[in-house]
């Protein structure tokens, strides 16, 4: 609107032809009245350049009369052309009365604007002499308002001295108050005296040429000297506890002390108060006793766990704090601090290794455990400031574990040796006739249990030690060291060990020079208990063992399993040897008596077998029994069908005869003699106490040669009549009949039995054996 | 009569000698020391018991044998003078048909026999002659006479002998003509009392034996006859025989039973010093060298005889003791030392030649490097020390 006016204000004489042309060319377009300008102030090229100039419209630039003309002929049928042509007279009507109208409105705004320009010019003048007028009074104003001014310029000087001079005052007004305040706090709260101290100091170090301040400083500084003594004084009392002696230390070191003395003193301070928790600590301990000569200490009062629990909240977490503060005040210098905590850890250490030097009895493992852990834990946090106390923690803890792992093996030690005892308890109790009392086997199966059993559970205490939510559990020590030495060396291997030597000691200790003996079903048991740990029990228990503690391959050398089975079975060989002997002893000397009591010269003729006889036969049969419940039967030497039933006779030994010869034959004894003892050359040699195997069979054997060799030895002592010949003979017959079938080879009972008879035969005055009938018949009604 | 059979020669000689009897008795001449000479007893109930002379001529290697009659009865025990060759003791079975009797008695055997014959061995056998009774010991209020002593390095006048529960002790008189029982005691108690062996000390100027009956040893004084000292249960079961050590006046040595030969300190008789435990059987004999007491010989009814080394407790110096200044005089025994000093207690050799059991073994008086066994059987074999282990012994 603006712009139309000020067009037509500004150009009021151009505006004519461009109305016109406006005017002739718009007349078909007149619902668009403001399109012709628009083109004319803005003339689009793009739009013109847009369309391709059209001849033919009517409204467009490009209008060609003539073209639009011959177009129309050309086309448009006549109705058509008329309509028009009406049309178009229509339209230049209308343009033409729109154009007058426009015309009449832009000539009567023309005039009112050129009788508002007259009106303007008369106004302006008026106006020229008011503003001079202001003019003249602003010059006025100004030059009073300067005077003004000029007049106060000094007071407004002064004031603003003044107010410098009050704040000055202000502060004086402090700094002579600092001594009073000082005073007020330094009892009460010497933080707050040191505070107020600081901010003063500065001000005080620069003032102090004036004597005034001097006075103040000098005043001021006495009061800090005597805080600071007071606080040293406090320092030195003995109820501080650590909070406070940190405290008392941080300010006096703000009061500048010597750090050195200070830390000197801060030392000896926390040396006394940790001195005091240690001593508390050791309170509970019993008195040390040099001399040895107690007995047994007195239980002490609290567990353990309860001890390591508080030398741990009281006496570690105070070395803590104390040490962690330290380094806080006086620095990352710890040289005086290392052989401080060094010295307090150690005794503390002692301390705790009299502690559980107490731990006598096996008590609760995972209570030490626990407690073990615990110490450790709490150490770690000092161990960061104490890095040297770390090995010696490691080698407490270590050392503790290894102790119990020692006392476990005594008290395993002990176990089995009341195990033995029960069994020996149980073997020599006097069994009510017609009811057996426990058999080898369950005994057997019971201590082999019992045993395996506690080191089992001995086994899983000692786990406690490497359990996973154990701290210690991951030192190197226990990973490698602990689970091999200590546990598999020192506890399972030292154990089986022992096992077989106290299972020796039976045959080598007390069996000799008149201490009663081990009875001899607890050899053949021990046996067979060493025979099975040979065979399966060891590699079980090491088996066991390697799986809950498993050895590092770097680890120290282990026994191996076969070294230790190879122990077990010597120990086992050795006991059944000896269980060989004294059996075999027990029937050689009932023989041997039987044999030297008689009066082999004046007897009469055999009716009977000798008592003693069956009563070798039986106690054989009893040890058969014995054996049998323990060892397996063992393989017999494949019989030769005739020996079974074979006589037992002086003529049915081919070696006899020759031995017997010289009574029938006198004329050759030495080719008979020298048969014999060539025969012997071709016959196996038959060691009589000599090792036997792990069967019944043999080792029914061996009681059996020891007792017809003792039976030969006596007999050839002897001089026999006729009568006591043929009583040898019933007896040798008897014992053949019962004897054989315990035997692993029925030949060495012959050949023994043989010997006997051709012995017997030798030493007798009158050698008329008996009818073999007769000695038959006596032996089964026998 | 006589049957020789000689093994060939292995490491260590051996000679076998069958008697055609069974023999426990055996013992050398105690008073020929030029000679390697054994007497042996036989021991048959229905034939005449002869005592074999056996000579053994060590530089040819033969041996001669001269047998002679001893008519009253088999020989359990023989034991020869030590001043008189030609007298011996014998413990013999007298028999009836009821009763037996162990009597002992001292004879004299003839003169050409003293000191060797040096006949042939073949006519030796129709050459049999008889010994001349010089006295029996009258043991009939005392029992069977089990042993009979020589006094050692006596003049072959007092002998001891062990009857029953008793041990008696005799003086000859009359050379030896008289046995005149000068003093006596009797082991009093309960249990078994009968003395199986004994010995006669030769240290403490012979004044003390030892006896052992069952498992217990005892040592008695001779001049007091009182008992001196006493290992109760010195073997878990009979104890068979005893020896003492001719170098170390308080080490005894006694084998049982039990199959072991112990080693005793009889001032302290709670243990032994040393325990050997090599035989299978019984040990009937155990036997110090008379030189050389490390040597121990044992025989025993497992047919074996083991000859051992005791180097710890025998009085040769044990390990290295040679005097320094002899070593820079002689480095070459220096190394011989060196190679010497490893030996350690151990068997040296176990002979198994005989066939049945071993009732004697013998060193000889004469050598000291030679030992007979006696077997049951009438088997004698005479053995020699090993020639390596004398060398070292000796150098």
């Amino acid at each position: 609107m603006a712009a139309v006016t000020t067009g037509s204000g500004a150009g009021s004489g151009a505006a004519g032809s461009p109305e016109a042309t406006g005017g002739s060319t718009g007349g078909g377009g007149w619902r668009r009245p403001h399109g012709p300008l628009q083109r004319y102030y803005g003339p689009s090229t793009a739009e013109a350049a847009e369309a391709p100039p059209d001849p033919t419209d009517i409204n467009g630039p490009h209008f060609d009369p003539e073209v639009f003309m011959n177009k129309v002929r050309s086309e448009c049928p006549l109705g058509q052309l008329l309509a028009r042509e009406a049309a178009l007279g229509r339209e230049i009507r209308a343009l033409d009365s729109d154009m007058q109208t426009l015309l009449y409105e832009n000539y009567n705004k023309f005039i009112s604007a050129t009788d508002t320009i007259r009106k303007m010019k008369v106004d302006f003048r008026h106006m020229e002499a008011e503003m001079d007028d202001l003019a003249a009074n602003m010059a006025a104003i100004s030059a009073s308002s300067a005077r003004v001014s000029a007049a106060l310029q000094d007071r407004h000087r002064r004031g603003a001295q003044l107010a410098g001079v009050q704040a000055l005052l202000r502060k004086l007004q402090a700094l002579v108050e600092v001594p009073g305040r000082l005073r007020r706090w330094a009892g009460t709260e010497p933080a707050r005296a040191l505070r107020c101290h600081a901010r003063a100091r500065a001000v005080l170090r620069h003032y102090r040429h004036l004597p005034s301040f001097r006075a103040i400083e000098d005043e001021s500084h006495a009061i800090m000297a005597d805080l600071a003594q007071r606080l040293r004084t406090r320092l030195r009392e003995e109820t501080l506890d650590p909070k406070e002696l940190i405290e008392c230390v941080e300010m006096l070191l703000q009061l500048e002390e010597p750090a050195e003395e200070l830390s000197e003193e801060f030392l000896s301070q926390a040396g006394a108060r940790l001195e005091a928790e240690l001593a508390a600590l050791e309170a509970e301990l019993p008195a040390a006793d040099p001399s040895g000569t107690a007995t047994t200490p007195p239980p002490p009062a609290s567990d353990i766990l309860d001890f390591v629990d508080r030398g741990s909240s009281a006496f570690v977490g105070t070395l803590c704090q104390l040490a962690g503060s330290y380094r806080a005040l006086f620095g990352g210098d710890t040289g005086r601090l290392e052989p401080f905590a060094a010295a307090l850890a150690t005794r503390y250490f002692a301390l705790l290794e009299r502690r559980l030097a107490l731990e006598r009895g096996l008590g609760d493992t995972s209570l030490l455990v626990r407690a073990l852990d615990r110490f450790h834990r709490r150490l770690r946090a000092l161990l960061e400031l104490l890095p040297a106390g770390a090995d010696a923690a490691a080698a407490l803890v270590a050392r503790a574990a290894r102790e119990r792992v020692d006392r476990y093996l005594r008290a395993l030690q002990t176990f089995f040796l009341g195990c033995l005892g029960d069994v020996r308890q149980a073997l020599a109790a006097p069994r009510p006739p017609g009811k057996e009392g426990p058999g080898l086997p369950e005994l057997l199966a019971q201590l082999a249990a019992s045993v395996l059993g506690q080191l089992k559970a001995v086994l899983a205490y000692v786990q406690l030690f490497t359990a996973r939510d154990i701290a210690f559990a991951s030192l190197p020590y226990f990973k490698g060291e602990f689970c091999v030495t200590a546990v598999r060396e020192g506890l399972v291997v030292a154990f089986v060990r022992w096992l077989c030597r106290t299972a020796r000691g039976f045959v080598d200790g007390p069996a000799e020079r008149g201490a009663p003996a081990a009875p001899p079903a607890l050899l053949l048991l021990l046996a067979r208990l060493c025979l099975d740990y040979e065979n399966s029990t060891i590699s079980y228990i090491l088996t066991l063992t390697d799986e809950q503690f498993p050895p590092q391959d770097s680890g120290p050398a282990v026994t191996p399993g076969p070294a230790l089975c190879a122990e077990a079975r010597a120990a086992a060989q050795r006991l059944l040897d000896h269980y060989v002997q004294v059996q075999g002893a027990a029937v050689a000397q009932m023989l041997r008596k039987s044999v030297e009591t008689r009066d082999w010269l004046g007897t009469v003729e055999p009716r009977n077998v000798r008592a003693v006889m069956k009563r070798v036969v039986e106690d054989i049969t009893a040890i058969d029994v014995q054996v049998g419940q323990l060892f397996e039967e063992g393989v017999r030497r494949a019989q030769s069908s005739d020996s079974s039933r074979r006589a037992f006779s002086v003529y049915s030994s081919s070696r006899a005869p020759g031995r017997y010869a010289p009574s029938y034959t006198p004329s050759a004894p030495m080719d008979t003699h020298l048969l014999s003892n060539i025969q012997k050359l071709f016959s196996e040699r038959i060691d009589i106490f000599s090792p036997v195997e792990f069967n019944k069979v043999s080792v029914l054997t061996g009681i059996i040669k020891i007792s017809l060799k003792t039976l030969l030895e006596c007999v050839r002592l002897r001089t026999l009549g006729r009568f006591g010949l043929q009583q040898v003979q019933v007896d040798g017959h008897y014992l053949q009949l019962y004897l054989w079938r315990f035997a692993s080879d029925e030949r060495v009972v012959q050949g023994l039995l043989d010997e006997v008879a051709a012995s017997a035969a030798h030493r007798c005055l009158d050698p008329v054996p008996m009818e073999h009938s007769v000695v038959e018949l006596i032996c089964e009604r026998g | 009569m006589d049957l020789c059979i000689l093994l060939p020669p292995i490491p260590y000689i051996c000679y076998t000698l069958l008697l055609s009897c069974e023999a426990r008795a055996l013992t050398p001449q105690t008073a020929e020391t030029d000679a390697i000479r054994f007497l042996v007893g036989t021991q048959s109930l229905r034939y005449d018991n002869q005592i074999h002379i056996i000579d053994f001529d060590d530089e040819n290697n033969i041996i001669n044998k001269n047998v002679l009659l001893h008519q009253v009865g088999e020989i359990w025990h023989i034991s020869t003078s030590p001043a008189d060759k030609g007298i011996l003791a014998t413990c013999y079975n007298k028999t009836s048909d009821t009763k037996v009797m162990t009597c002992a008695a001292v004879w004299r055997m003839p003169k050409e026999l003293e000191s060797g014959s040096h006949e042939s061995p073949d006519d030796s056998s129709s050459n049999t002659q008889t010994l001349e009774l010089l006295c029996h010991l009258d043991n009939t209020a005392h029992g069977n006479m089990a042993c009979v002593m020589w006094e050692p390095m006596g003049d072959g006048k007092k002998i001891i002998s062990l009857a029953d529960n008793n041990i008696l002790l005799w003086d000859l008189q009359e050379s030896s003509t008289k046995a005149v029982l000068s003093s006596s005691t009797a082991l009093e108690g309960k249990g078994q009392l009968k003395f199986t062996s004994g010995r006669w000390s030769p240290h403490h100027n012979c004044t003390q034996i030892a006896t052992a009956n069952d498992t217990t040893v005892r040592g008695w004084d001779t001049r007091s006859m009182r008992q001196i000292y006493c290992i109760e249960n010195a073997h878990g079961q009979l104890v068979r025989d005893l020896d003492f050590n001719p170098n170390k006046q308080y080490y005894l040595a006694s084998c049982g039973d039990d199959c072991k030969v112990k080693f005793w300190d009889t001032r302290n008789v709670t243990e032994p010093v040393k325990t050997l435990e090599e035989h299978s059987h019984w040990v009937w004999n155990v036997r110090y060298n008379h030189s050389h007491d490390q040597l121990i010989l044992t025989g025993s009814s497992d047919s074996r005889v083991i000859l051992s080394n005791m180097v710890s407790i025998s009085s040769e110096p044990f390990g290295h003791m040679v005097d320094d200044d002899e070593l820079s005089d002689q480095e070459d025994q220096h190394q011989e030392d060196k190679i010497k000093e490893p030996l350690q207690d151990s068997v040296i050799a176990t002979y198994e030649e005989h066939e049945d059991s071993v009732y004697a073994v013998e060193w000889s008086s004469a050598d000291p490097w030679l030992f007979a066994s006696l077997s049951y059987d009438g088997r004698l074999v005479i053995n020699r020390v090993p020639r390596a282990l004398k060398y070292h012994i000796l150098l």
